[in-house]
């Protein structure tokens, strides 16, 4: 009961940062068409930011200002960057993330180092908020939950009741229509791609020092982001979110799970000790997302909610 | 009608030139290199550039010739390389008996390509149903689940340590016992040879045409009888089948596989390399691995900064120049023998002035800003200069020229598309 | 009786709520040569698209030679026998025009997905990719990236494609759109000389062409044929000429003069 409880909420925690991150993908993706390959940079990019800013003032400061600065490095390399490549298609456009991912990478080292840097909770939220079952459960967590859900909020807010939103929704079904409204196509592009960035970044800044910021943390976290917006059907915020919790709870849960393949197949014969039998399923954590995302792509190409195929 | 056939299929004389020669000077150059007494560790590096030139050629079957990007290319290679590791271990354990015991070393890459062409015929099935993003995105996701999976089965990967093996085991093949570095450089030559014929042949095939075809436009080959997924399928299994071959290479060249082989960082890399060779040729690839091992094995020693210095330039390939270093190349090629060649040679001194220039800054801004991240109070002193990250030398020489750079590349830009 | 070339039972066709086809029947014989007119959007389009496989009939029987291929990939639907060209040129742009021809031709010629032959060596391929260049008069410019033609030899191309392999029923979308009259007139020729003993399914806007070349004339309006027959009975027909208003009504009659 004890490991169900904490895995749940951990894993609700974790999915929602995923689903910060995918947001921004997905808004991104379903209006501009570019999948954008470093938008876990981002991710990174702000948790560095943010341990920055709190080194210089203060973690509050840093919650705002390090999504907005990755906001901002997104919209520069928008209109620098993707707007020149797009004449030649989005495989250009792909590639072109891809690079940035790989640029974004090695000038983190540069300026930050090698190792992990000591991005630490703020001290105003770094207290135990309420034992269960004999464990301790940090407050920062719950903080990353109101920080998350608020985001959510908003998101839905902006969507679904301001004049920018509508302009973005009718975007997502009919992505060519835009710029027939009379809106300034390569502005709304460019805020797009700034906002989407900057909500990675915001990621960033509460999910840095929650696991760990480290150089190689886009590297870890891009892939499992692609994972989430195929699976939860590209284009669709919805899916988006179901898919981001889906994976979040099984991967946290999977972790905490020490039985075995003999354990569970031990009916059709599996034994213990043979290397298959072996294999616990905490084990097998890292590789669920991508087994899900091609069992996805094979089963129901359109993903969970989606509209297109992808 | 049959003139007329002549006069559109090239001759025999052109033929010669254009596809006979260039193989045949390429083989003559792989002959004699070990002949200019060069050392064991160039003798390395070559062998890397040729398992390096087959692997990136197998991936622009995919990238330039079929029009499909690729995240986890390394699989293929990985797999086909694990499985002639093992195989190498099978020949020693078989000690000259039994069917593993005649097999030569030496015809390890027919294995890594018969396991490569498997792996595509298995992996490729779900993959090749939809072409472009979603095609990319699967072939990430392969590569991940691969990658990770291979950690779990350690009797077939080896875990963290990967598995080795002993290429101077089993039967000898024209003498060649595959010890010395000079025979191995032999066993590599032949084989990226092959590898290059082979799939130079191949974009000759009906099957090569009609991967550029489904290429160009997928629906249309649909209305001239052709079923595009099964073309992709098709040449998806021959990309993995020769990724696999340059595995069976490197399995005796290096005599290990790690599970990091299979990883997204193997396959991005040949990415960029490919890319940056130009995909739109022929040997765009060749250009792109050898300069990306040459960076890798020598560049390394120099600076910590070259990873970063191949991510700048494949985004200036990808900003600048589709074409890559092929279509320079051969750009050059034709400009060179063109009536305007003088003007011509006057604008590439203008752009190569203006690229020098932006090199210079960016060359010294990365080398000083890695010495000062470093924090070993090391300090960048190209040709007797100190540039400190404080000093005001530095500021001005990282940011001087490439102002100046760009503004003359800008300027040969706008005097282009005016004219 | 001979068994109809291609026979339309009853099709239908929706997009959404959207009834683009609306119950269409149509029969055209063995060597005929059929003409398909009518007003912008009315379908023509959408039925090719139908009969060669881009689409799938939401009810309805599509028969070639006998045979049904509603709902049947396009690649197929092409095996049997059908080929056809696009209203808005659907070429392999990066590839030159002799390539072009040449990968038209490489099903029909047998070398199906062959990955052990070598395109050079098969004199047959080569002297048909020629003998179909000469015929259209590309022979010039066989070596030109697609991507580089003017727009009238794009549409020729789209037309040599089209005819390249042997298939014996062809469909030609508005192959003459947008051309001058001199290309309309040497365009119409090369149809002629290369759909003969062939069943061609031409749509077209350009009434001297239409009544230049069809053996019998469709009208289709709104998804539905309104009139099917010899040119004089379509030219007198009053529902014909109640749906083409106006100027299109006088394009009618001139196209009857011509
Ligand atoms: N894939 C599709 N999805 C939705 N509607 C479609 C689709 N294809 C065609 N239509 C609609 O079907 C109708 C008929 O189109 P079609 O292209 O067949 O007309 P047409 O007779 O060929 O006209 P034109 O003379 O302009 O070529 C149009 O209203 C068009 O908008
Ligand atoms: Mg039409």
């Amino acid at each position: 009961m004890e490991t169900i409880v904490f895995s749940l909420l951990n894993g609700m925690i974790y999915g929602l940062l995923l689903f910060m991150l995918s947001s921004g993908l997905t808004l991104i993706f379903s209006m501009m068409g570019i999948l954008n390959f470093a938008h876990a940079s981002f991710y990174m990019l702000g948790a560095y930011f943010a341990y920055t800013i709190m080194g210089v003032t203060n973690f509050w400061l840093a919650l705002f200002l390090a999504p907005v600065l990755a906001g901002g490095v997104g919209m520069l390399v928008e209109r620098w960057g993707l707007r020149r490549v797009h004449v030649n298609g989005h495989v250009a456009e792909l590639l072109f993330t891809f690079g940035l991912a790989y640029l974004i990478d090695e000038v983190v080292r540069i300026i930050w180092g090698r190792n992990a840097v000591n991005y630490k909770v703020p001290e105003a939220l770094d207290f135990t908020l309420f034992t269960l079952y004999g464990s301790n459960y940090p407050a920062y967590r719950i903080f990353i939950l109101f920080v998350a859900v608020f985001m959510l909020v908003s998101l839905w807010y902006l969507l679904k009741r301001t004049r920018i939103g509508l302009i973005i929704q009718a975007a997502l079904t009919h992505p060519h229509m835009v710029g027939h409204l009379g809106h300034n196509v390569p502005l709304v592009f460019m805020s797009v791609f700034g906002a989407g960035c900057a909500l990675a970044g915001l990621a960033g800044v509460i999910g840095g020092n929650y696991f760990i910021t480290d150089p190689a943390m886009a590297v870890q976290m891009g892939p499992i982001v692609f994972v989430v917006v195929v699976v939860g059907g590209l284009g669709s915020l919805e899916g988006a979110f179901l898919a981001a919790m889906l994976i979040g709870i099984l991967q946290t849960s999977a972790v905490s799970i020490n039985a075995s393949f003999s354990d569970i197949f031990g009916f059709l014969g599996l034994t213990a000790s043979s290397e298959l039998g072996r294999i616990t399923v905490a084990q097998l954590a890292p590789t669920l997302p991508f087994l899900l995302l091609v069992l996805v792509l094979i089963a129901r190409p359109r993903g969970l909610m989606g509209e297109r195929e992808v | 009608m049959t003139t007329n056939m002549t006069t559109l299929a090239p001759s025999a004389s052109e033929k010669f030139t254009q596809r006979a020669l260039p193989f045949i000077l390429f083989a003559l150059l792989l002959i004699v290199i070990p002949f200019i007494g060069v050392s064991r560790g160039t003798l390395t590096l070559f062998n890397h550039i040729g398992i390096n030139i087959v692997f990136a050629l197998s991936y622009n079957m995919l990238l330039g010739r079929a029009g499909l990007l690729s995240f986890g290319h390394a699989v293929y290679l990985g797999l086909g390389g694990y499985f002639c590791v093992h195989i190498l271990n099978w020949i020693a354990d078989a000690d000259g008996s039994g069917f593993w015991g005649n097999v030569p070393v030496f015809s390890l890459p027919i294995f890594g390509f018969a396991m490569g062409a498997l792996a595509g015929a298995i992996i490729g099935w779900p993959s090749c149903r939809r072409a472009g993003t979603a095609f990319a995105m699967i072939s990430l996701g392969v590569a991940e689940l691969m990658s990770t999976a291979a950690f779990m089965f350690d009797s077939l990967f080896g875990g963290e340590m990967g598995i080795s093996g002993d290429r101077m085991s089993g039967p000898k093949f024209f003498g060649l016992s595959m010890g010395p570095i000079e025979q191995v450089y032999y066993f590599i030559a032949f084989w990226t040879l092959v590898g290059t014929v082979a799939m130079y042949a191949f974009t000759r095939t009906p099957l090569g045409r009609l991967s550029e075809a489904t290429r160009d436009n997928a629906e249309r080959v649909q209305f001239i009888g052709y079923d595009p997924t099964r073309v992709r399928y098709l040449v998806f299994i021959f990309a993995g089948a020769f990724a696999g071959m340059a595995g069976g290479m490197s399995a005796v060249q290096d005599e290990i596989f790690t599970p990091d082989s299979l990883s997204l960082i193997p396959s991005g890399a040949i990415l960029i390399a490919t890319y940056i060779g130009g995909i739109r040729f022929f040997a765009g690839p060749i250009f792109g691995a050898i300069l990306m091992t040459y960076m890798g094995s020598n560049l390394s020693d120099y600076t910590a900064g070259w990873l970063l210095y191949l991510g700048l330039m494949f985004i200036s390939v990808v900003l600048f120049v589709p074409d890559g270093i092929a279509g320079l190349v051969f750009g050059f090629w034709r400009g060179i023998r063109s009536p305007g060649r003088y003007a011509l040679i006057g604008k590439w001194i203008t752009q190569i002035l203006g690229l020098a220039l932006v090199a210079t800054s960016v060359i010294v801004v990365v080398e000083v800003a890695y010495r000062w991240s470093d924090g070993y109070g090391d300090v960048f002193a190209p040709f007797g200069f100190d540039l400190p990250h404080n000093g005001a030398l530095t500021w001005v020489i990282g940011t001087l020229p490439l102002l100046a750079g760009i503004l003359i590349l800008r300027r040969v830009k706008r005097t282009e598309s005016e004219a | 009786m001979t068994e109809a070339a291609l026979q339309l039972i009853d099709v239908h066709k929706s997009f959404g709520h959207a009834k683009i086809i609306q119950g269409l029947n149509l029969e055209v014989a063995k060597g005929e040569r059929h003409a398909i007119i009518g007003p912008n959007g009315a379908g023509k389009s959408t039925c090719f698209n139908l009969i060669s496989g881009r689409f799938r009939p939401t009810s309805g029987r599509i028969l070639l030679n006998g045979k049904e291929v509603g709902g049947k990939p396009a690649f197929e639907v092409n095996r049997l026998g059908l080929s056809r060209s696009f209203q808005v040129s659907n070429i392999f742009a990066n590839m030159t025009v002799r390539e072009n021809v040449r990968c038209s031709l490489l099903y029909s010629q047998g070398h199906g997905y062959a990955f052990w032959r070598n395109v050079g060596s098969s004199r047959e391929l080569q002297e048909k990719t020629a003998w179909v260049l000469e015929r259209v008069g590309l022979i010039d410019k066989a070596h030109t990236p697609a991507a580089l033609l003017s727009y009238a030899d794009q549409r020729t191309l789209e037309i040599a494609m089209t005819i390249a392999g042997d298939a014996d029923v062809i469909l030609l979308d508005e192959p003459t759109a947008g051309m001058s009259h001199s290309e309309t007139e040497y365009a119409v020729e090369l149809i002629r000389k290369a759909t003969e003993g062939k069943t061609l399914v031409i749509v077209e806007h350009d009434m001297g062409v239409v009544f230049g070349l069809a053996d019998r004339i469709s009208v289709l309006v709104y998804g539905e044929i309104i009139a099917t027959g010899k040119p004089e009975e379509i030219r007198g027909d009053p529902k014909v000429r109640s749906a083409y208003l106006g100027d299109d009504a006088e394009a009618l009659t001139l196209g009857g003069a011509a």
